[in-house]
């Protein structure tokens, strides 16, 4: 397969622009990365992010909130604003010639928000609601819990907000920290699809080009201890949450770390799956993911099973944990691999994957990452390298959270 | 979000003629039933295919309720000739994305790999079709499937879906649940899921769907060395009127925040051409953004979510208002939506609503179309139900050909109703 090609220009601004021609599809798609996620939400402040993300798109340059949603559709423009841990993410899906217009409609959201006092409140509400939802679906409210636990303050506090938090938030406090942290200096705009960087970057230029300032705020990110926590909650099920340190996307180590979780939950022949679901039938849902900030990485497992077989689980999901660093098949690495290798190519199908791919790579690493970079490092793989990496980094200072009827041991 | 997808809800249209690429139409029939389309793709990375079976809850008896989706697992507990540790294994040692899903009329079987790793993946997918269901597996799986109830019945959203189905169909076959009950899957034996597997899993009952990087020639060799000896016959489904009458039911969840509320309506069903304009016209009213429920009751904050879908089955089809909300308003929010739909009901939509709501959907499945696993679930499920097919150009045509007479004339038909009430969450009635 012939590898597409990637090009991208940095303005003067500061904006880095990542472009990869894809010439079998026809449609575009664009992430453009802010540095103004949740993590930079004021002390006491959680949610500011999320409520900027929305506030933002409530009407902007010369349209009302009604007439930019009108014109998304009438382009054909599946868009989104959202606030992660690190960025305001903006996304956005069309055919390609829409992408110039597109680009023109969210330039108007990040540089020329009304920020309308009169929408505010419903801003907050829909923040509270949002919180609210996380609190009946148990599955994900153990997932964000555990990760408020397992990274240090503020890089683990959830980017949909803290309830307790919303009350000291106000239009001057988000509307102040706008100003204050939605700047080009390390924006990142990936696109991917069927145009080149020469079609787009004088577009981006005109749009983008007189975003000035810098976000100069540094949060540092300090140590934490591991945790061990039950939240109550009438239910059929006991929700497990585990985590325990591994390192970053930026660490040479990266992709023995990567193979270490595959190894342990990639694919339905994986430990994790077979151990728990299919020879106990412990779970229908049980998963082991890799997670990363810019300078750290956890490992998040997950299981769900009814309270009174949660013991069980929980032990045995931390003995396959454990059992990886007495070794691993060549050929639970090789499934590994193959895996990889698919996802991969198919990657090359989708527009949207790959443009939130390229900006997340600049984000992490400051440079652009081929497909073929990384399944050459994937190649590189060996037993030994990954059990290198299990043994420098083995599984233990669990912080554990789990939310059912009763705690467990 | 809607909480259910429904394996037959509206996917298959889009905005481009596909000049591009040349995507080929074709089809034949075994001489055991099977039937097999395909719509191959030279430009594809990768190769999509599917087994369609006409099987889902709908089918069963009552006294079984619950055996599609159970059955479904068991496939993967492989055959005399393959493990379930031999299954996942493969499958992951070609790197296949796969998997299956039950619904309420079909059960599919799905795979997305490198062309190269086709005819490998082809032969494991086609062959726990027919799994060997030993019972050390069965008793095992069923520990799953119980574990998978118990999961839905902490999630709000498919509590509700579940019971307003229930509801709507009562004493009609589309009212069943597709997991079942902890009480119905506990009794089911492998002797029974055996019996209904021989009267579903017939070659007439089933679809081989391909869609993507690979060849006609490929295909047919492949489908008859591993289809052709399947059992011949197919197993007619009765399809018989539903007759939802108002109802309204409360499930309380005291330790619920919110109120998730359910409400179903009549609508066109799968084969008749209205359901185009249902399409459209959820999507004007009910969509999750830049709809008449988002800006009425998502925008200023007053509901979570506001949506309104539609869904098509054999016989019968739904309009499926979807609410999540503060208890405390939830009344107000649903009279809200009473009103809006009067409006609808009595005025129709305007045309820029119309032409949005066209852009719209011809995107969605632009960008669906590009991938073979998106090209996939329109090419397997038209045919299954409706012996169809239709290519991206066809699809755009109809789109775009649906006027604001063609609404008006569904409304007066099909009006926007809330004929079932469900409710879970901290409410005990309205």
């Amino acid at each position: 397969m012939t590898q597409n090609v990637v090009n991208h220009a940095t303005l003067p601004n500061g904006l880095t622009v990542l472009v990869e021609t894809m010439p079998a599809v026809q449609s575009a798609a664009f992430a453009l990365l802010v540095s103004a996620g949740s993590v930079y939400d004021p002390p006491q402040q959680n949610g500011t992010a999320t409520a900027l993300a929305d506030w933002m798109a409530r009407g902007a340059g010369d349209r009302s909130s009604r007439e930019l949603l009108a014109e998304l559709d009438r382009l054909g423009i599946q868009g989104n604003e959202t606030a992660s841990t690190q960025h305001l993410v903006f996304r956005g899906s069309c055919l390609s010639v829409n992408l110039g217009a597109a680009l023109r409609v969210y330039s108007d959201i990040v540089l020329q928000p009304h920020l309308n006092e009169e929408e505010f409140e419903a801003v907050m509400s829909g923040v509270e609601l949002g919180l609210m939802a996380i609190e009946d679906e148990p599955r994900q409210k153990v997932m964000v819990e555990l990760l408020r636990r397992c990274y240090p303050h503020p890089w683990g506090q959830p980017s949909e907000g803290t309830l307790a938090d919303l009350e000291n938030l106000t239009p001057d406090s988000v509307r102040t920290h706008y100003q204050r942290v939605v700047k080009p200096n390390g924006a990142i705009l990936g696109i991917a699809g069927n145009v080149t960087l020469n079609d787009v970057l004088p577009v981006v230029s005109d749009v983008f080009g007189a975003w000035t300032g810098s976000n100069d705020l540094t949060i540092p990110a300090l140590t934490c201890s591991p945790v061990r926590e039950h939240l109550a909650l009438e239910s059929t099920q006991t929700q497990i949450g585990v985590a325990y340190p591994s390192v970053a996307y930026s660490d040479p180590e990266y992709y023995a770390a990567w193979a270490a979780v595959n190894v342990l939950s990639g694919g339905m022949s994986s430990r994790l799956f077979t151990e728990i679901r299919e020879k106990r039938g412990l779970c229908y849902s049980v998963y082991a993911t890799l997670n990363t900030l810019k300078d750290r990485g956890q490992v998040l497992c997950y299981a769900g099973t009814t309270a009174e077989r949660a013991q069980e689980t929980l032990d045995v999901l931390r003995a396959e944990l454990m059992r990886l660093g007495d070794g691993i098949g060549q050929d639970e690495l090789d499934r590994c691999k193959a895996r990889a290798k698919s996802s991969l190519i198919m990657a090359q199908e989708s527009s949207g994957s790959r443009s939130a791919s390229l900006a997340r790579n600049w984000y992490h690493l400051g440079r652009i990452v081929t497909l073929d970079e990384v399944r050459s490092k994937i190649d590189a793989l060996t037993v030994a390298t990954v059990l290198d990496y299990v043994h420098a980094h083995p599984a233990r200072d669990f912080s554990i959270l789990t939310i059912g009827p009763a705690a467990l041991q | 979000m809607l909480p259910v997808p429904g394996p037959n809800r509206f996917q298959n249209s889009s905005l481009i003629p596909s000049t591009k690429s040349s995507m080929l139409f074709h089809h034949t029939t075994l001489p055991n039933g099977l039937e097999v389309v395909a719509e191959l793709n030279d430009a594809a990375y990768s190769v999509a295919f599917g087994f369609y079976v006409k099987a889902g809850a709908r089918d069963e008896a009552v006294s079984v309720s619950g055996v599609s989706h159970f059955l479904e697992h068991m496939a993967f507990k492989g055959t005399e000739r393959f493990s379930a540790e031999d299954v996942n294994r493969i499958f992951d040692e070609y790197g296949a994305d796969y998997n299956a899903m039950t619904g309420e009329e079909s059960t599919i079987f799905y795979s997305s790999v490198l062309p190269e790793y086709l005819p490998q993946t082809f032969e494991l997918q086609s062959s726990i079709l027919y799994p060997t269901l030993r019972q050390d597996d069965f008793d095992m799986e069923k520990k799953v499937i119980l574990e998978e109830i118990g999961m839905y019945e902490d999630q709000p959203s498919s509590v509700a879906y579940d019971r307003a189905m229930q509801l709507h169909f009562s004493g009609h076959e589309l009212g069943q649940s597709i997991l079942g009950s902890v009480e119905s899957v506990s009794a089911l034996t492998s002797e029974q899921m055996r019996q209904y597997h021989a009267e579903h899993y017939r070659a007439g009952n089933i679809v081989l769907a391909v869609a993507g990087n690979t060849d006609w020639a490929t295909v047919l060799e492949l489908a008859h060395k591993h289809c052709g000896a399947w059992p011949a016959g197919v197993c007619p489904r009765t399809v018989t009127q539903s007759t939802p009458a108002p109802q309204s039911l409360f499930v309380v969840k005291d330790q619920c925040q919110q109120e998730q509320m359910i409400q179903l309506a009549a609508a066109p069903d799968c084969k008749d051409a209205r359901r185009f304009a249902a399409e459209l016209l959820t999507v004007i009213v009910g969509d999750d953004s830049n709809s008449r429920l988002y800006w009425e009751l998502v925008d200023p904050g007053l509901a979570e979510s506001a949506e309104c879908g539609y869904y098509e089955y054999e016989g019968s089809g739904t309009f499926l208002t979807f609410l999540t909300g503060p208890p405390e308003s939830t009344r107000e929010n649903l009279d809200r939506i009473t009103q809006i739909y009067s409006d609808v009901n009595a005025n129709g939509v305007t045309a820029d609503e119309l032409e949005q709501a066209k852009n719209k959907i011809a995107t969605r499945i632009v960008l669906r179309g590009e991938r073979p696993m998106g090209r996939l679930s329109s090419l397997g499920g038209n045919w299954l139900i409706r012996r169809e097919y239709r290519t991206i150009e066809d699809d755009l045509a109809i789109i775009r050909g649906v006027t604001l007479e063609d609404i008006r004339g569904l409304l007066s038909d099909f009006p926007l109703q809330q004929t079932t009430t469900v409710g879970v969450g901290p409410m005990n009635g309205l």
